[in-house]
């Protein structure tokens, strides 16, 4: 972006927000964020990262088809990331071999919903700009309409997962004691990755299909490092992805560099920073969180 | 379709790439790391980018980049649940160093735009020149020969890693060669399939494999086989019809052979053993 900088940076602030995609900007980063970081959370407690990965990517074919078939990105991210999330969820459970084969079928669900996505882009001649543009994300034609969906959805996805959230957090924690408590196990993981599919297409729409991964993932991890209690954490993952995003935005806007690449950097400085922070900890003897 | 030099060298550099990946994608998913090889594909972008950006050749920057980062995963490896994490955090990272050097390129050849990307992202078996096809093929040659040689020791390492060290398998050297292997393929098939894409021929003819028989030099042979037979159907196909793409017939095929394998071992499973 072309921002002329200076050290003012309460003038800097009211100067960015004075344009109004940038404040859509800030409005649907602040919903991605918050969904993120928390569906996130649970995403990392339950080492399902891969599958988080796959559900992200699968947003760009989705996006793709429904841009060629004229009815708008949106509905191609959310059709996509939850149908994938179902084949996720129930064809390695058809085989019933466990993590081995989940990561088989996981695999190839990514590459197969990325190759279909080549064969959307060339059907639909936009090319490469919008390419680009899916895969590693615009901030700059966010509408107010587009905000509003994206709260919409938000709010849905948080109210199913604060109604799972106990059971789920004792089912990731302790499969089979959850189990044998009669907590509905196989329920919650196919809920869970129809919320994580959810999540990835809303979050796929601000930071393109590539880059989702690193505010699900960054900001819960760091959390984890550095505290193990549940509510903490989760409240610490929520501040970092808020931080990483605002942090990102108000960069990218007076830098000559992508969105995509501020996320990432803020969010993995952070997460390195942690993790050299607890390693020097415990070897200096301090109670070290357990990180395993 | 064979008179055709650049169905050719697809056809040689296809071959080569398939073979490679079927059996490196075997042990990826004996061993439950194709999230590794995700993350290495996602790597092997940044690294062409990267060349490119600096003005190298895009295979230097590729292989020495993929095997690199291929190795400092396994130095962080080995600790549970935190792996997943790390690779993913550094892989989140590391995409959004190649959208910089995306942007370095593009904007310092205005010439040259997105195409670069493109190209890098989703392959271009069918743009392979002569020479280019055959230092491919001679890499996947080599890189399949060093999966066979290892193949024994890796097989009982990947299965029982604590036994196979008590009967002295370096297993650890063993980890960090195969990962190095894993880097060199995906760097490979960048050159075919495409960074985004890989994944599918190593993910897929190896679950196909371990559906269809448990015997493991069996089911090493299959999915090298499916890998290369996919190849070569997807190539024709896509010469056939020419608005499929190379990359997605490929893959389409792949995909299909994994579900016919899903299909097929389902009903075997009333009467086998549920051991597996």
């Amino acid at each position: 972006m072309t921002g002329v900088f200076t050290w003012n940076l309460v003038a800097d602030v009211q100067e960015m927000w004075s344009l109004a995609f940038m404040v859509n900007a800030y409005r649907a980063g602040t919903v991605v964020a918050v969904l993120a970081a928390l569906v996130g959370w649970f995403m990392v407690l339950r080492g399902q990262s891969f599958a988080g990965h796959t559900l992200a990517v699968v947003g760009f074919p989705g996006a793709a088809a429904a841009v060629w078939l004229g009815l708008g990105a949106a509905l191609g991210y959310y059709a996509f990331c939850l149908a994938a999330a179902v084949v996720i969820a129930v064809l390695p459970a058809a085989g019933g071999r466990g993590y081995r084969e989940e990561s088989a079928v996981t695999g190839t669900v990514q590459a197969f919903a990325l190759a279909a996505g080549t064969v959307f882009v060339a059907l639909y001649h936009g090319f490469l700009g919008g390419t680009n543009a899916l895969l590693f994300g615009t901030f700059l034609g966010i509408t107010a309409r587009q905000v509003a969906i994206l709260a919409a959805v938000a709010v849905v996805v948080l109210a199913a997962l604060a109604a799972i959230g106990r059971p789920l957090l004792f089912a990731s924690i302790d499969v089979d004691v959850a189990r044998a408590n009669g907590v509905p196990v196989r329920a919650l993981a196919v809920g869970f990755l129809l919320l994580l599919g959810a999540t990835a297409a809303e979050v796929s729409q601000i930071t393109g299909a590539l880059l989702v991964f690193a505010l699900l993932v960054l900001p819960p991890a760091t959390a984890q490092l550095v505290t193990v209690r549940p509510v903490a954490s989760l409240a610490l993952s929520l501040a970092l992805g808020l931080a990483t995003v605002w942090v990102a935005l108000f960069v990218a806007y007076y830098s000559p560099y992508p969105i995509g690449f501020w996320l990432t950097t803020i969010g993995f400085g952070g997460y390195a920073l942690t993790f050299a922070g607890t390693r020097v900890r415990s070897r200096l003897g301090f109670r070290a969180p357990v990180t395993a | 379709m064979f008179s055709q030099p650049f169905m050719q060298h697809a056809l040689l550099a296809g071959t080569a790439v398939a073979l490679a990946a079927g059996l490196v994608g075997y042990f990826l998913v004996l061993r439950a790391q194709v999230f590794t090889a995700d993350a290495l594909s996602h790597v092997a972008f940044t690294g062409a980018l990267a060349a490119l950006a600096a003005g190298f050749d895009a295979r230097l920057g590729l292989f020495a980049v993929t095997i690199f980062v291929a190795l400092g995963m396994g130095t962080l490896g080995r600790r549970g649940r935190l792996d997943d994490v790390v690779i993913g955090g550094v892989f989140a990272w590391i995409l959004g160093l190649g959208v910089l050097f995306l942007t370095l390129f593009t904007t310092r050849r205005s010439a040259g735009n997105g195409a670069a990307s493109v190209a890098v992202l989703f392959g271009s078996i069918l743009g392979l020149s002569a020479s280019r096809a055959v230092v491919t093929a001679v890499i996947a040659l080599a890189i399949s020969a060093a999966i066979v040689a290892m193949a024994r020791p890796l097989l009982f390492a990947s299965i029982d890693e604590n036994v196979a060290a008590a009967r002295g398998v370096p297993v650890r050297l063993l980890g960090f060669g195969f990962l190095a292997l894993v880097g060199a393929t995906a760097a490979e098939s960048t050159q075919v399939v495409g960074a985004l894409l890989i994944l599918g021929l190593l993910a897929a003819p190896a679950g196909a494999a371990s559906r269809l028989t448990t015997r493991p030099l069996h089911a090493l042979a299959l999915s090298a086989g499916i890998a290369v037979a996919s190849v070569w159907i997807g190539l024709a196909a896509s010469y056939a019809v020419p608005q499929l793409t190379p990359s997605f017939a490929i893959l389409a095929v792949v995909t299909a052979a994994y579900l016919g394998a899903m299909a097929a071992s389902r009903p075997r499973r009333r009467y086998a053993a549920p051991t597996a």
